[in-house]
């Protein structure tokens, strides 16, 4: 039978929420049924691209405006892992970052650099009531 | 944030008692060292056994404790990293920056 999983979650504007969602990429990484690579590591991965993405629409697209809200869906189907995170911000332009200046030691920068090492294609667009910040990850 | 902070000899050890180093509460580690070099110690080992996670902002943090030491003439050194958190180092190449010791006996003898 095709393994397929549907998870979403809203939460406050809040940092505190980060390890919630980061721990729930964590469990699906253990729970997959079929993976074949290291799980422990996927487990660290999705909790990082979770929180990274997380905590850039808190900050940034946000403002850590704590009346705002934050929404999370992961999705798993045909070996494809599926990750938006939803902001009410103004959104920014991802491919215009640039990658972090690995000469010049920088305090910042590191983020969108991390998710866009570990998954296959990431992608930021406008919605309705703000822009989506997607992810996703072939696991074989 | 839980950090314990104890002076030994001239060198300051900041042992973080967390699970995940995030953009949670890397902000108080940021500004614990700060104070520190506002006291004037500007030789900091940083241990991060207790810590299983840390994100981009963690590193940041300690790019800033390692920067502001740097133009102390002090120094920040890390010791106790697990496995995946070490990887972070790697993944970001800050590996090449930071002294990184096996334990803290070995980081503060280094000083």
């Amino acid at each position: 039978m095709n393994e397929k999983i549907e998870v979403d979650i809203k939460v406050p504007n809040q940092t505190r929420y980060l390890g919630l969602i980061g721990k729930i990429g964590e469990d699906i990484a253990r729970t997959l049924k079929k993976y074949h690579g290291d799980r422990e590591e996927l487990a660290y991965h999705l909790n990082l691209v979770l929180t990274e993405a997380m905590a850039n629409a808190i900050c940034h697209a946000n403002e850590g405006d704590p009346e705002k809200e934050v929404h999370v869906s992961i999705s798993f189907a045909d070996r494809v892992l599926n990750i938006k995170v939803y902001d009410q911000g103004q959104g920014f332009d991802v491919n215009a970052l640039p990658a972090p200046d690995f000469q010049n030691l920088e305090e910042h920068g590191r983020g969108i650099y991390i998710i866009r090492t570990l998954m296959d294609r990431v992608t930021y667009e406008k919605y309705a009531h703000g822009n989506v910040l997607e992810m996703q990850k072939t696991l074989k | 944030m839980m950090l314990n902070i104890e002076e030994k000899g001239a060198v300051v050890l900041i042992e973080v008692k967390e699970e995940r180093l995030d953009a949670h509460n890397s902000g108080e580690l940021k500004s614990q060292m700060l104070s520190l070099f506002e006291e004037g110690k500007n030789d900091i080992v940083v241990a991060l056994h207790d810590v299983r996670f840390v994100d981009s902002s963690g590193l940041g943090a300690l790019v800033s404790g390692f920067k502001n030491a740097s133009a102390r003439n002090g120094n920040l050194k890390l010791c106790g990293l697990q496995s995946q958190v070490k990887s972070m180092f790697e993944l970001t190449r800050l590996h090449r920056v930071f002294e990184i010791f096996p334990d803290t006996a070995e980081a503060l003898a280094s000083f």
